[in-house]
């Protein structure tokens, strides 16, 4: 309702950690973020980057065991989402915060119709009876641009295609108008043309409903047009977070600036091979000391190997975390690029 | 749907001549014959035998005069119970097959989905352990070796059950388990693994994002898929128990089919071995044809026309 009302979400130094044969995975490893009331998030990163996990933890759906939220606070518009009891979280999911995830083919139960899947979220949170759930349903369906939406209702998941299939979890999400929506690589499993669709479905309708939108992915392009800030991942660490504009223009982490630097550019000069970072992600389970970046960083000194870089604050709202990140903030704003 | 069924039932006839034909086949090239004894029958007995059975004419002959009597479903008289036909001797002994192995299966299906859905559940707890090692024994223990154990154990040492024969409510206990024994494992191991799978998968983690309490999300979304793989065992698993089971007849001196079957093979009884093998490749048959049906109802993704 109120925007000047501040903050909805914040995530302080978030540890999310599974048990396995190989080691403790720390999955997420001390992240910190805050969400303002209507406004959009990006969290990039690379596969395992833990972007996915520390969402599912903050609506609490990590697999408990092997996985565990080792520590941190995780505020939802002031209610301590880590401390309350398992059915008090059932309340707000789906009713305050809601999900949608990567793959809408898996992510519909197959066994069952469009229509009990959509109904069954109001009629739990709204207590809708079966005829107003119905009438919603089919609302929420035309809201998100299914045609013919009172024919659609009753069909099943494999009846529609994967990008209907992502507006139904839309719509599914959205149905009980939630204050936040994770959209977990909302786009990644659809094709290109349907991708913007998707986007801009989810753009318009933040705009309409008022949600606070956390988008995860890690597709830069697609956070560019529509987040308001940014927070870049690496190794279940957050590695830069600053707003959008700031962040593309002004990157202070070396590995920002590799992700940026490979996001391919019609305006490139043909024939020149896309940059790539060279080397993987770092197993989780087995961190070096230093920065978890470094093998993979072109400007590595022996400091990096051996201590772990400090959260550069460099200004307001840009931190980085690098042992150079003034540097690298100096040489983004010099360099004119 | 209808179309469907019809075409399955249809086919059903061909396929038994199949299994009648090569299990006549089989007979037909193993040595001896019903009233082959130890001693050798005078020539002229022979021939009488021959002539009155109609052994005497060429294979195809006999082979023909076999097939029109199966598609009429008359399999003719008994060799070795004269006077009695086959349809009569299966129906007689049918229901003591068919009533312990109904129970059999309600047991089994009981024990096992309950087993196998804690047992998911609660993955790698004690329950999980304790009643997955149970059902790799009851998988590995033949049930020739625990209806022996059962009647030592609750006939002979506790008197609590009759250790054999048919006769009231308490005779039918220890068949029932000894029979369900197997089935009930491996229907927990299935279920289990079915129930593991589903609950992995992202419909559920989206079911429970939507806010839903555990117990919706195992009932209303997760069982449906999860017992799929446990339909298309039970479906030729209840054929068979139906049908009997010849060692657990045999170990509780039941008048079963299974104990008929045995006895028509050691006797040689042609019209009798046939009968029941029909009867049984009928049954099967049909079971299959209901998982069939009953997969369209569980998955909404298979649809048959």
């Amino acid at each position: 309702m109120s925007e000047q009302n501040g903050k909805l979400l914040s995530v302080t130094d978030l540890r999310t950690y599974f048990q396995t044969e190989d080691g403790v995975v720390k999955a997420v490893d001390g992240i910190s973020f805050e969400l303002e009331k209507g406004e959009t998030l990006g969290i990039v990163g690379e596969s395992g980057s833990g972007k996915s996990v520390a969402n599912l933890s903050i609506m609490r759906l990590i697999p408990e065991p092997p996985g565990k939220i080792v520590s941190g606070d995780i505020l939802f518009d002031g209610v301590d989402v880590r401390g309350l009891p398992l059915e008090k979280v059932r309340d707000m999911r789906g009713k305050r915060m809601a999900m949608i995830f990567q793959d809408p083919m898996t992510s519909l139960n197959p066994f069952l119709k469009i229509s009990t899947q959509l109904m069954e979220v109001t009629q739990l949170h709204l207590g809708h009876n079966k005829e107003q759930a119905y009438k919603h349903a089919i609302d929420m369906l035309r809201t998100v641009g299914i045609p013919a939406p009172e024919k659609r209702i009753d069909n099943y998941p494999h009846e529609f295609s994967g990008g209907m299939r992502q507006r139904v979890m839309i719509a599914m999400a959205l149905s009980c108008e939630p204050e936040l929506l994770i959209a977990d690589e909302p786009t990644t499993a659809l094709d290109v043309t349907i991708q913007a669709q998707i986007l801009e479905l989810i753009k318009d309708l933040r705009n309409d409903f008022g949600t606070s939108v956390i988008l995860i992915t890690h597709d830069l392009g697609v956070v560019a047009g529509m987040t308001d800030k940014i927070i870049v991942m690496y190794a279940g660490k957050v590695f830069e977070k600053a707003p959008t504009r700031e962040l593309f223009k002004n990157p202070a982490n070396p590995y920002t600036k590799g992700l940026l630097k490979s996001v391919p550019d019609p305006a490139h000069e043909e024939g020149t091979p896309l940059y790539q970072i060279p080397g993987l992600p770092p197993d989780v389970a087995h961190l070096p000391p230093g920065c978890p970046f470094e093998e993979r960083c072109e400007r590595a000194e022996d400091i990096c190997k051996n201590e772990f870089p400090p959260f550069v604050q460099i200004n307001e709202n840009h931190h980085s975390l690098c042992h150079f990140a003034k540097e690298v903030y100096a040489e983004s704003t010099g360099g004119g690029e | 749907m209808l179309q469907f069924i019809f075409k399955r039932l249809i086919v059903i006839i061909p396929m038994a001549l199949v299994v009648v034909t090569v299990t006549w086949g089989l007979i037909r090239t193993a040595p001896g014959n019903f009233y082959s004894t130890e001693k050798k029958l005078p020539p002229a007995i022979e021939k009488n035998i021959k002539e009155k059975y109609g052994l005497d004419k060429p294979w195809y002959v006999q082979y023909g005069k076999l097939m029109g009597n199966i598609i009429r479903l008359d399999f003719g008289d008994s060799l070795k119970y004269e006077g009695q036909s086959v349809n009569e001797i299966i129906w007689r002994h049918l229901p003591y097959s068919a009533t312990i192995g109904f129970l059999a299966y309600l047991v089994a299906l009981l024990i096992g989905l309950t087993a196998g859905i804690i047992a998911a559940l609660r993955q790698n707890s004690a329950f999980d352990y304790s009643s997955m090692a149970l059902s790799m024994l009851g998988l590995s223990v033949p049930n020739f070796v625990l209806g022996p154990i059962l009647v030592l154990i609750f006939a002979l040492w506790l008197f609590w059950l009759p250790p054999a024969r048919w006769g009231g409510v308490s005779s039918v206990v220890m068949p029932v388990i000894t029979l369900a024994a197997v089935y009930a494992a491996y229907i927990a191991r299935l279920t289990r693994a079915g129930m593991l799978e589903v609950l992995r998968s992202d419909y559920i983690r989206t079911a429970r994002a939507k806010g839903l309490d555990e117990k919706t999300v195992l009932l209303k979304h997760a069982l449906r898929g999860g017992i799929i793989p446990v339909v298309s065992f039970t479906g030729p698993a209840l054929a068979s128990l139906l049908a009997g089971t010849v060692v657990v007849e045999r170990v509780f001196a039941i008048p079963g089919l299974g104990n008929i079957f045995i006895q028509s093979v050691l006797n040689r009884d042609e019209p009798l071995i046939l009968g029941i093998v029909a009867f049984l490749s009928i049954l099967v048959m049909i079971f299959n044809l209901i998982v069939d049906i009953s997969y369209g109802y569980l998955d909404p993704r298979i649809r048959y026309e």
